[in-house]
């Protein structure tokens, strides 16, 4: 048996599901302001202790970004002088999280040309001085960046190598072409935002091993990653950015399952927003170029999702529009069928027969067809927005909020699976691992394909996918305008089952 | 006037309109421009008639692949480098700043080198658009000599070329680029302030701020309905029934309805994303985007023979099409007051 939770920022979900794969039980309680305690009264709810495996995703780490809170200040180093020097670290973003973050920046030599070629040779006794210096200020993260580190990260690891013998281990270290792909503002800024999360990391991961303990769970515990597969206890602590977005891609991942199917649009409803994004292959379609988190440019891998606003708990205004403002987790408060005042998108869905929920006597006058209908307009052009082609495709409902939707004009199926409510806390359940490799390849196509194939199963298998169940998931070729010989970007993502004897060998 | 952190934004927007869907992202450029303007105080920005006749103005740019730019980010020291050498070539001082290419990413470029350098800016540029090839501009038209050209990366690696014509000029410096690792800053076409007048396109830099913040009607406003097999925009709201295609390379060069161009190569074809007002260059395009086209005139110069041979629809392997008279007429319209509505 596995144990699912999703920690999302109203609601802690859980889901214990068998080894064959059934959902056995759901739990859905209020997230705690210490994070740790809901997913305790998850744990308690499910009330299994015999589990193998305990799977987590947390909104924990992308909140303290947006909230500019918990966070670490960083000294952000980046090789590749002269190049770059006039972009320096942290120049594009938002000043209130600068001034939380910037601990200090320096430009030095070092990094790569798009062939692996030096730009300049890296300067050990620049190092040393960059390290007395971040010593001085009292800074105990740093983030490495280097120019073309996805095709030769050997500046980077060189660097964190003399930066890590002069600083010694009470310090983190952050290096660029662990954490993002080509484009060196969005992939240091995700290195610098995982430096900054370094400390919360630890003490979130610990506190999630401790409430495993005290429900008497004695299980490997692994995080979500973005792209829908896991990391382990030790990956965690030191990549926490890969995170961020765990929560659409558990959803997805969650539709994905209880539907059964693996080529699909997935909605997910919650209290203020609908949440589209697309499965190609049971894994989400993930966003091409760069995405900004709390403002800040990044590049890692997340799904390409499109966000509007409207949800279960959206405010209909005197015209019958709903949204984008939304009474939240307040709605059984405030919400008509609840004895409240405010006429909300799940007073709509109760008038319509659509769900049953607190008491339908409330809203018997009100006129919900023209609302709920431009309701379900607006989530189909959101769904037909995403879609990469006008080929028919199945449309998956789920979160709380799928209540307010009955059907969407110009989609024939769209279904509503069992345990939608709770599709984010399956999707955690059932994840994989994986592996990936984002760099450019020089070279006949064929060899080049097979030896990125190669490379992103080996990651897979050393990230604890049994041997034998990986498969390439995701291939991608950018050939690289402007650029002689045939130099082309190859993206492949790779992913297996959990070998949990590999786990715990 | 100047261009300051203030009205930078506006300019931006307005270099990436007139990139026509190409010309390299303004994403990096515009911040590189920001920084420099942070660092370095406005730009002021020069009038064409204002220049002494004698003064040497100094057209500049990046050439290469823009996703090396996304990677390589820029330097502080290649207008330097330049500025040296064509001091050096010339045996006088460079006295202002002009951009090769308004369009795209070299607009925000000359804007930062002008505030790097302490340089004016002047109101012009030598495209008054974005075109894939170094040569395709109003002073190879005008008969000024590309040479000598200055290529150079930020370490100050620099390469002169002499004694050559325009399309040889591009063959050199697109050889080079391997060796430069995939992108370069350069400069050709130096010429005099008295020759600016008449061989340049005018007003470029104050029509991209305008354009930054007014646009003209588009042509249609729908969604992209087909991005891999050709480009599709289908009409939504009071477009509703219209189909138009939009032909591309590097950048849109053709809408076409029914067969019929509404507007074609040397037009600026501009693609904005109606839900975020954003510029979407050709490489963007994908089913389901919601979208405005709009189309600009370009320089008059591009719209007469000479010009439609360096840049008409042929140079871009368009058969038997021409760019329709604009709407209202007013063809052939002034630099700078050029937008078809």
């Amino acid at each position: 048996m596995r144990i699912g939770i999703d920690v999302g920022g109203t609601n802690t979900d859980a889901a214990l599901i068998d080894d064959d794969g059934k959902v056995l039980a759901t739990v859905k309680s209020p997230t705690t302001h210490d994070v740790t305690g809901g997913v305790a009264a998850a744990l308690a709810g499910l009330g299994a202790t015999e589990v193998t495996a305990v799977m987590i995703g947390t909104t924990h780490f992308v909140n303290a970004l947006v909230e500019a809170a918990r966070l670490e200040p960083v000294a952000a180093v980046r090789l590749g002088l002269p190049a770059t020097a006039a972009l320096p670290p942290l120049v594009d973003w938002p000043v209130r999280l600068r001034e939380v973050v910037e601990g200090a920046t320096y430009l030095c030599h070092g990094g790569h040309e798009y062939d692996g070629a030096p730009i300049s040779d890296l300067d050990p006794g620049e190092l040393r001085k960059v390290a007395a210096d971040i010593r001085r200020r009292g800074l105990r993260s740093v983030a490495i960046s280097s120019v073309f580190s996805p095709v030769s990260a050997g500046s980077e690891v060189e660097a964190a190598k003399i930066l890590a013998a002069e600083l010694g281990p009470g310090v983190h270290l952050s290096v660029s072409s662990e954490i993002g792909r080509v484009g060196l503002l969005a992939r240091e800024n995700a290195t610098i935002v995982n430096a900054a999360l370094s400390r919360l990391a630890e003490r979130t991961v610990e506190a999630f091993g401790q409430a495993l303990r005290v429900a008497g769970i004695d299980a490997p515990l692994f995080l979500s990653q973005n792209d829908g597969t896991l990391m382990d206890v030790a990956h965690a602590r030191r990549y926490p950015v890969l995170t961020f977005a765990s929560g659409p891609t558990n959803s997805m991942r969650g539709a994905a399952y209880l539907s059964g199917l693996s080529d699909c649009a997935v909605v997910d409803i919650g209290g203020t927003t609908t949440d589209v994004g697309i499965l190609a292959g049971g894994f989400p379609r993930e966003a091409a170029g760069e995405a900004l988190v709390a403002e800040v440019r990044t590049n890692f891998r997340i799904p390409d999702v499109l966000s509007i606003g409207i949800g279960g708990g959206s405010i209909i205004s005197s015209d019958g529009t709903a949204g984008p403002r939304s009474v939240g987790y307040r709605l059984t408060e405030q919400a008509l069928v609840f004895g409240g005042s405010t006429l909300t998108a799940t007073d709509l869905a109760v008038a319509a027969g659509r769900a049953a929920i607190g008491d339908p006597g409330h809203v018997s006058e009100v006129s919900y067809a023209g609302p709920l209908k431009d309701i379900e307009a607006r989530v189909a052009e959101a769904v037909d927005r995403m879609r990469t082609s006008s080929a028919p495709l199945p449309v998956v409902l789920v979160g709380g909020g799928s209540i307010l939707i009955d059907t969407l004009p110009g989609f024939t199926d769209v279904r509503r699976p069992d345990h939608f409510e709770v599709a984010n806390a399956v999707g955690a359940a059932i994840a994989q691992v994986g592996g990936e490799v984002d760099r450019v390849f020089s070279g006949p196509r064929e060899a080049v394909l097979q030896e990125a194939k190669d490379e992103a199963t080996g990651r897979a298998e050393r990230a604890g996918a049994r041997t034998g169940s990986v498969r390439i998931v995701d291939v991608e070729e950018i050939p690289l305008a402007y650029l002689p010989g045939d130099a082309t970007r190859i993206r492949v993502k790779a992913v297996g089952d959990l070998d949990l004897e590999k786990i715990n060998a | 006037m100047d261009i300051d952190t203030d009205t930078l934004p506006a300019f931006a927007r307005g270099c990436a309109v007139l990139g026509s869907g190409g010309g390299g992202t303004v994403a990096i450029a515009s911040v590189a421009a920001m920084q420099a303007l942070e660092d370095h105080g406005p730009v002021r920005v020069v009038q064409a008639g204002d220049l002494d006749p004698d003064l040497l103005v100094m057209p500049a740019g990046t050439a290469g692949s823009s996703a090396v730019m996304l990677e390589r980010v820029t330097g502080t020291e290649e207008p330097v480098h330049l500025r040296d050498k064509v001091e050096q070539l010339y045996g006088t001082r460079v006295g202002a700043l002009m951009a090769s290419e308004i369009g795209g990413a070299n607009g925000c470029m000359a804007v930062a080198w002008a505030a790097r350098l302490g340089l004016p800016l002047v109101d012009a540029d030598g495209m008054s658009r974005a075109f894939p090839g170094m040569n395709q501009t109003v002073m190879q038209l005008r008969g000024i000599t590309p040479t000598p050209a200055v290529v150079c990366d930020e370490r100050g690696r620099v390469l002169v070329i002499e004694h050559v014509t325009g399309s040889w000029l591009e063959r050199l410096v697109r050889s080079s680029l391997e060796a430069f690792g995939g992108q370069v800053a350069s400069t050709e076409y130096v010429l005099r302030g008295r020759q600016v007048a008449t061989a340049t396109a005018l007003g470029s830099v104050s029509r991209a701020v305008h354009l930054g913040t007014e646009l003209p009607a588009p042509l249609i406003t729908g969604k992209i309905a087909e991005a891999v097999d050709g480009i599709l925009v289908e009409g939504l709201g009071a477009d509703q029934g219209r189909l138009v295609r939009l032909e591309a390379g590097s950048e849109f060069v053709a809408v076409l309805e029914d067969g019929r161009p509404l507007a074609c190569v040397p037009d600026v074809i501009a693609l904005i994303d109606t839900r975020t007002g954003e510029v979407v260059q050709v490489e963007q395009v994908r089913y389901g985007l919601r979208v405005s086209v709009v189309r600009l005139l370009c320089d008059p110069i591009w719209y007469t023979p000479e010009g439609l041979r360096l840049a008409g629809p042929e140079a871009f392997g368009l058969t038997g099409l021409h760019s329709p008279p604009p709407s209202p007429p007013g063809f052939p319209c002034r630099a700078g007051t050029g937008e078809a509505s």
